[in-house]
């Protein structure tokens, strides 16, 4: 196996008595999808907030290529080429989409400390944030206000956002929450196409949906990894099965 | 129509001195009225910026005004009156208290932000208060007034085409920030921060140099406010102060820049007005404040402006 682009070493965080995170393991290879999944509670969000650095591990170790960034603030870490959609839909709904997106790539591959030029103006943003509309076939929205788009629409804009940074690892809150069969069946589509240009970390609950993209799969419940490997392993797998899989 | 109303504004303040020497409208009284007006408006303004695009609302910029008024006194005191010495000292006395405070009052949010901008405030109060040179409790009276290289700019006539002048520069330098990639960031942080960290931005960085920039046009407004009146004293600083300032922005609309000069306009018109009638003229004002916050969600400016 190539390089791991994510490595999360040994990641333990607790409230209380409460180990959301117990010792968790997890890789991630380039050019793939790896679900994380597991009954609600098992600790998959607060993984993903300790990953892109809203939440301070206890202790572990997280590599993004090779680099420690466990203590790094969140935007240093979005800088860095990590990237993430918010479980709940988290836009600049007074501004447009074009500005949403614009302001993604500025906030990764510019600088905000410049005061004379109209943000709408640059073209060195608009070009960028235009394609990433596009590939998620918002193009035709973008001088819409995003707080007026539809629930499925906000989340293809979940999705532009993270896309617009161009990163190399992208972390999805369940980025299929709340949307229609149809749908989800777009942004499946969708994400299927992704893997070819960043590695994802995939929080999912639609198990169908997680089996048909991803190529590897760490499950867990209570904190813990129980299981790991690939989809069909993952699957045979009795831990999982008893934990999360059986249920339904 | 919105989009002409901060033109028409200085179209209307750059008219009144001529047509006071015309004699259409009387001189003397309104154009001095006028001339605190916009001095008020320009800090106003730039608590605009930080209050309406940042939604950093600081209960503090009498501090930053304060500030540019003692650069006056102080120079003065030491016999040096010309505006190339005192406003940038004024600038950089205050945008360096706002370095200072902002990079603590920006480890909380909310209600914690407010009162510690307050706190701070009250400091520079307190301090003001105990200058015993500059007059301490009882406040100073210039020698004379600031000049610019020898001209008279901040005396009689003269004061009112400056304060203009340094009014509408401000509002252009302030609309062009707010259209930027700085300004817009701002406003992308007052929207939703946890979105913007995690697409890269430093959100306390980018707020902290708002708070600089705010602070150093509310101590050029501090300069004219010192020259306007010939003196200060440390209710420049007081909470008071602060207050009237974010009344005038939320009177004038949040968020519109220009809006701050109908706020400021009217806070000081009712003061006269009202203040010549009785002595309690904020319980006349207070509930028009309560009013203008229920029923005009955009302020002044915001009337007969269509949402957008």
């Amino acid at each position: 196996m190539a390089e791991a682009l994510l490595k999360v070493e040994a990641l333990s965080k607790h409230f209380g008595a409460l180990r959301v995170s117990d010792r968790v393991d997890l890789t991630l290879a380039p050019a793939t999808i790896h679900a994380v999944i597991g009954p609600n509670g098992a600790g998959k969000t607060t993984l993903i907030h300790q990953i892109c650095g809203t939440l301070r591990p206890d202790s572990g170790r997280i590599l993004l290529a090779g680099e420690d960034i466990t203590r790094l603030p969140p935007h240093r870490r979005a800088r860095r080429g990590l990237a993430r959609s918010f479980q709940i839909t988290s836009l600049l709904t007074e501004m447009t989409v074009l500005e949403n997106a614009m302001l993604a790539v500025l906030g990764v591959h510019g600088s905000a400390f410049a005061f004379v030029r109209p943000l709408a103006q640059s073209g060195t943003l608009r070009a960028p944030a235009l394609e990433a509309l596009d590939r998620v076939g918002l193009a035709d929205r973008a001088a819409r206000l995003a707080g007026s788009l539809s629930h499925g629409e906000k989340r293809q804009l979940e999705l532009a956002l993270a896309l617009a940074a161009t990163p190399r690892v992208m972390l999805l809150d369940e980025p299929l929450a709340g949307a229609g069969p149809e749908e989800a069946a777009r942004l499946i589509g969708l994400l299927a196409t992704l893997r070819d240009h960043c590695a994802i970390i995939l929080v999912e609950h639609d198990v169908d949906a997680v089996f048909r993209l991803a190529d590897a799969v760490t499950v867990l419940a209570q904190g813990r990894v129980i299981a790991h490997g690939a989809p069909d392993a993952v699957r045979a797998d009795p831990a999982a099965r008893a934990a999360y899989l059986g249920e339904d | 129509m919105n989009r002409a109303l901060p033109w028409a504004i200085f179209a209307a303040l750059a008219l009144v001195p001529l047509l006071s020497a015309l004699g259409v409208i009387p001189g003397g009284y309104l154009p001095l009225l006028l001339g605190r007006v916009m001095v008020f408006a320009l800090a106003a303004m730039s608590l605009d910026f930080i209050l309406g695009i940042g939604g950093l609302v600081s209960f503090g910029h009498a501090a930053p005004l304060a500030i540019g008024a003692y650069a006056v006194a102080i120079l003065d005191a030491n016999n040096v009156q010309d505006a190339l010495v005192v406003i940038p000292v004024a600038v950089l006395a205050a945008g360096l208290f706002a370095l200072a405070t902002g990079a603590v009052a920006l480890r909380t949010r909310g209600v914690n932000f407010i009162m510690i901008t307050l706190a701070f405030a009250q400091m520079v109060y307190f301090a003001a208060g105990s200058l015993a040179d500059y007059g301490g409790d009882d406040g100073y009276t210039l020698y004379s007034r600031t000049t610019l290289a020898g001209w008279k700019v901040f005396d009689g006539r003269a004061f009112y085409l400056t304060a203009l002048i340094t009014l509408f520069l401000a509002w252009l330098f302030l609309r062009m920030l707010a259209a930027s990639r700085f300004g817009r960031t701002l406003a992308g942080i007052r929207q939703n921060r946890p979105r913007m960290a995690a697409m890269g931005f430093n959100a306390y960085a980018v707020e902290l140099a708002a708070l600089v920039i705010a602070a150093m046009i509310a101590a050029i407004a501090g300069v004219l406010l010192a020259n306007e009146a010939e003196f200060v004293s440390p209710a420049y600083a007081g909470w008071a102060r602060s207050g009237d300032l974010m009344v005038m922005v939320i009177l004038g609309g949040v968020g519109s820049l220009h809006g701050a000069i109908l706020g400021a306009l009217l806070v000081v018109l009712a003061q006269e007005a009202l203040g010549g009638l009785t002595s309690h003229w904020p319980l006349v004002f207070g509930p028009a404040l309560v009013l203008a916050v229920l029923f005009l969600r955009h302020g002044i400016a915001g009337i007969g402006a269509r949402r957008g």
